[in-house]
């Protein structure tokens, strides 16, 4: 395997690593908080809102916005890192 | 001034903005029509994603029909904006790589294969045409409502835009009318639900007015309010739904992989410089369709509870102006059965006397809650923008496929660049008229197919493409038979579910009790199973295939969208 290859293949684990991170996360909002967790996490209230139902209908979607945000700058540092940024 | 004519001031106004923000833009070559020449900002792209995306169904349908499903109706919100995560994280940076012109494009070359280029093209015509119709039935709508003409003028007057942006600009000319739209939808969304949430809970932000208390001094909390009321009226309590969490799940997983292999969306971030700017395009997207996203469900609650406040039990003789509007319409009827003068609005249908359509409740809240003249005229420009914007977008994909996958890359490879911009524009042109004859004669099936179209994209793009992406050695045999597999059967169960074909079936024959709303999950992954086991048998793809998949995982050096 060549040096420049040997490149690739590292930042390419990498980023899979942030994508398995990242989108457990996402699982984990909606479908975890949001569906399958709703009625424990209803039990709790935050103002008028019960937890999972927040989470279904708002919570979800703002981790979402973030968790993009969050893996740009990521892949932003990764670029520099492996000199894949032009 | 009146309503109406506020309404021919606004939607005339951003109608000339359109058509100068086309002219503006025209296109020059067939890089410009397809990919808007390939340089396009970072944020213009979000906006113009949003608008595209965010359609007369998210804009006018989506409040209401949560407002009646409740806790029910977080599938699609979940569903229609974690898409964007994957879109984000697993296939725009990608594709961008890639760089070519469409989907088609990429899974023809990617799996060396006519084949997977005609089945790909085949799956985005279907997508696109169920999708379109229901857009142009939307400007339709809004017209006959807001302006007092009949729906087909409507839609024809509609078509005429679009087509005059479309055929003119290509997808230059709708990224920037799209930047447009986008405002104006927004805008238009969120006026009324800051005014309303005001009145209702004395909170200016829906998104915390919705958890808050009551205006009313009684120190209940809106939700609290609003549980109470369902459950009076014989409902469910509207934070806790009625369907199986499997189900829930189910859909919820279809919705955001059927968004996230759409290629109406998809194609859009073909349209920026690099890798990284695909991948800011795509937050900025998700950004700003969260706004709306995470208001429609405040907006729901606020509408409901002042709705039945307003009509729940009450004579119906002394019902408000806007009630008698929206009767003549047709969406909303009223049946005195035990005639007693009063509405009986209650979850018995035996008992119940009120019947009303889900549009409503964007279309005439402002109406219900006494808003000034300008915000409801405002609606009726932004359900237009929302509905003209995401027709264009999908035109450009039909038009793309006719002209780019099929003249140019299949019957005819020779063809200049000048006459294939020709047909790209003639085929759009034929497409804006299929679109609004189904627009004037929407098929019965329009709300079962808009599903379907979820469905199809989730069963058949999406597994084809992460695995292009993700698995180097999938090969053609993997993928064609994947994306086979996944739609026939995920049409199967459509029609036999919905239209009765194949004996048909009642709710308790759904397999494992999943809905055909969510059955793209089970079709989705019936394709990534197939994939990998026709792959086990069939030879390995050929090493250039293998190193262009090496290519596009390296960020570096994307250079321009090409066609060639």
């Amino acid at each position: 395997m060549s040096e420049k290859q040997k490149k690739a293949t590292a930042y390419w684990k990498e980023n899979v690593k942030y994508l398995f991170i990242l989108l457990t996360i996402w699982f984990l909002v909606s479908f975890g908080a949001g569906i399958l967790l709703k009625d424990a996490l209803d039990s709790i209230t935050i103002g008028g809102f019960k937890l999972g139902f927040w989470f279904a209908q708002q919570g979800a979607i703002y981790v979402f916005v973030i968790l993009i945000f969050v893996y740009v700058r990521l892949m932003n540092k990764l670029d520099k890192k492996y000199q894949y940024n032009d | 001034m009146s309503v109406q004519t506020w309404t021919y001031i606004l939607v005339g106004l951003t109608f000339a903005l359109y058509i100068g923000i086309a002219i503006w833009s025209r296109a020059g070559s067939t890089k410009d029509f397809y990919v808007a020449g390939g340089g396009v900002s970072p944020l213009a792209n979000g906006m113009a994603t949003a608008a595209d995306w965010m359609s007369a169904a998210s804009f006018i349908s989506m409040a209401g029909i949560i407002s009646f499903a409740g806790y029910d109706g977080s599938v699609y919100l979940m569903g229609w904006t974690g898409g964007y995560v994957l879109l984000a994280l697993l296939l725009a940076p990608y594709l961008r790589k890639f760089g070519k012109f469409t989907v088609p494009d990429f899974i023809g070359d990617r799996y060396y294969s006519k084949t997977a280029r005609i089945v790909a093209v085949i799956c985005a015509l279907i997508v696109s045409f169920t999708y379109v119709a229901g857009q142009m039935r939307g400007v339709g709508v809004v017209f006959s409502r807001f302006l007092q003409v009949d729906i087909n003028t409507g839609v024809i007057i509609g078509m005429v835009i679009v087509l005059f942006y479309a055929v003119l600009g290509g997808m230059k000319g709708i990224t920037y009318t799209q930047v447009a739209q986008y405002c104006v939808l927004i805008f238009a969304f969120m006026v009324p639900a800051i005014f309303i949430s005001i009145q209702m809970t004395g909170n200016p932000i829906p998104q915390l007015g919705m958890g808050a208390t009551l205006n009313d001094g009684s120190g209940t909390y809106l939700l609290e309010k609003l549980d109470g009321l369902s459950t009076e009226l014989g409902f469910n309590e509207y934070t806790n739904g009625s369907k199986s969490i499997t189900d829930i799940f189910a859909i919820t997983l279809a919705l955001m992989v059927g968004t996230a292999g759409l290629p109406h969306v998809i194609v859009r971030f073909f349209t920026v410089k690099k890798v990284k700017d695909a991948r800011k395009s795509a937050g900025l997207a998700l950004l700003l369709i969260a706004i709306l996203y995470t208001t429609a469900p405040a907006v729901a609650v606020f509408a409901k509870t002042n709705l039945i406040d307003t009509v729940s039990n009450q004579e119906y003789s002394s019902m408000p102006v806007w009630f008698k509007n929206w009767e003549e319409t047709g969406l909303l009827s009223f049946d005195d059965k035990n005639e007693d003068g009063k509405i009986q609005y209650v979850a018995d249908k035996v008992k119940n006397e009120l019947t009303i359509d889900n549009d409503i409740m964007v279309l005439a809240n402002p109406e219900i809650a006494n808003l000034p003249a300008w915000v409801i005229a405002l609606v009726a420009a932004g359900g237009l923008a929302a509905a003209l914007s995401t027709a264009a977008g999908l035109l450009l994909v039909i038009s793309a496929s006719v002209s780019h996958d099929l003249v140019k890359k299949v019957f005819n490879p020779n063809i200049s660049d000048k006459a294939e911009l020709w047909v790209a524009r003639g085929s759009a042109t034929v497409a804006v008229a299929i679109a609004g004859y189904f627009g004037i004669n929407p098929p019965g099936f329009v709300a079962a197919v808009v599903a379907l179209a979820f469905g199809l994209a989730a069963a058949s793009f999406f597994p084809a493409i992460v695995l292009g992406i993700f698995y180097k050695k999938m090969n053609k045999e993997g993928a064609i038979s994947g994306m086979v597999v996944g739609i026939l059967l995920m049409l199967f169960y459509m029609t036999k579910f919905k239209f009765g074909w194949f004996g048909g079936g009642t709710q308790d024959d759904w397999w494992f009790g999943i809905s055909p709303e969510g059955f793209g999950s089970i079709a989705m992954i019936a394709n990534f199973i197939v994939s990998i086991i026709v792959l086990q048998f069939t030879p390995e793809p050929p090493e250039d295939v293998q190193e262009i998949v090496e290519n596009i995982r390296i960020p570096s050096g994307a250079g321009e969208a090409t066609g060639h």
